[in-house]
């Protein structure tokens, strides 16, 4: 890839964020740069591995255990030492 | 209770306390203890839409101490006797359990919370992306026994998800390796800037590739970095991106 096209698919990358994110603000540029391919990587060309260390799972939490148990759950099949949740999610 | 609980894997679990202190939003079914009229119903909720005096129930994880929280909608969707499913948006920390309760009382009849679900958690909500246990776990057996990771790498998310609601400031590869190490965002290193950024505002430091490099404080407003050519922009708080990814390119003070 050249460093037209990473710049590109990285700037890309980060308005489907703000999308996700329901951000509706516009980006000023400051200053036109493009980005060396030679370093860094694009996220959505992280591999699973390195998912598993800068990843994060939108998960749909059944009823039955704590939000702990599911995260011991998660860390346990996806063989990773740390996890962690975003706020209790816990019996009514 | 069930619902979308964002979990963060190996670094990414550093980014996740965000997300602790954001709005939530939640469908709940009560139970009401004797019929009430829909229109009465409807009128008492509306009374506890705003800022509400809560004092935590009995079994709860933190100090039994009247707070204020703050609701920002409660929507019946359906009323049937004695079932009521709402929606309610809040602040982080209001205990819905209590709020249905609180409203049993003011309707003078009693209620309390049958069922609950979370359908979101700042940026994270009950769409596409939402997976259950038994998605992720057949996406890890398909990974490790079939050798085939496309089920995995959809299931997992990019960790810079987990800033996606913030605002954003993008950087030039020159100035990644120094922020990576702890520096604060200066100036002349952003190449892009979210418009209405206000001064104190928590904001994301991205490189022009899309990877969340740090989080950091504004110390100055958008209106601020675009007036002045030079001076830090972003205190630096917390770095997600590796030491060493980019190349470094400040210089030492000359010692002299």
């Amino acid at each position: 890839m050249s460093k037209e096209d990473v710049t590109r698919e990285g700037v890309k990358f980060i308005r489907k964020l703000d999308e996700y994110g329901e951000v509706n603000d516009r980006f000023i540029t400051l200053k036109e740069a493009r980005t060396d391919p030679t370093y860094g990587k694009l996220p959505t060309q992280r591999s699973a591995e390195e998912l598993l260390d800068l990843g994060v799972v939108n998960l749909d939490k059944p009823p039955g255990p704590t939000s702990h148990e599911v995260v011991a759950w998660l860390k346990n099949i996806l063989g990773i030492e740390k996890a962690g949740h975003g706020g209790t999610l816990e019996r009514p | 209770m069930s619902g979308v609980l964002p979990v963060a894997l190996g670094s990414a679990t550093k980014l996740i306390g965000l997300i602790m202190l954001s709005t939530k939003e939640y469908v709940a079914v009560a139970q009401l203890h004797e019929p009430v009229e829909e229109a009465r119903l409807r009128e008492v909720i509306k009374e506890f839409i705003g800022r509400i005096y809560q004092r935590p129930p009995l079994r709860s994880s933190v100090k039994r101490a009247l707070r204020v929280k703050t609701v920002y909608e409660i929507e019946l969707l359906e009323y049937e006797f004695p079932y009521a499913l709402l929606r309610i948006k809040c602040e982080h920390g209001t205990y819905v359990r209590k709020l249905i309760h609180d409203i049993g009382l003011i309707l003078g009849v009693g209620a309390h919370m049958r069922e609950l679900r979370r359908i979101r958690t700042g940026p994270f909500k009950e769409d596409s992306t939402l997976v259950t246990m038994h998605e992720l776990s057949e996406a890890v057996y398909l990974y490790r026994n079939e050798n085939d990771d496309s089920a995995l790498r959809k299931t997992i998310l990019p960790a810079e998800y987990i800033v996606s609601h913030m605002r954003k400031v993008v950087v030039v590869d020159g100035a990644v390796s120094a922020i990576s190490h702890g520096a604060d965002l200066a100036i002349p290193g952003i190449s892009m800037i979210h418009e209405n950024i206000r001064r104190g505002e928590r904001v994301a430091i991205f490189s022009l590739k899309g990877e969340i490099v740090a989080v950091g404080r504004a110390l100055m407003s958008t209106e601020e970095v675009l007036e002045r050519r030079k001076g830090i922009a972003v205190k630096t708080r917390r770095v997600i991106m590796k030491r060493g990814t980019y190349p470094r390119s400040w210089r030492r003070k000359q010692s002299k």
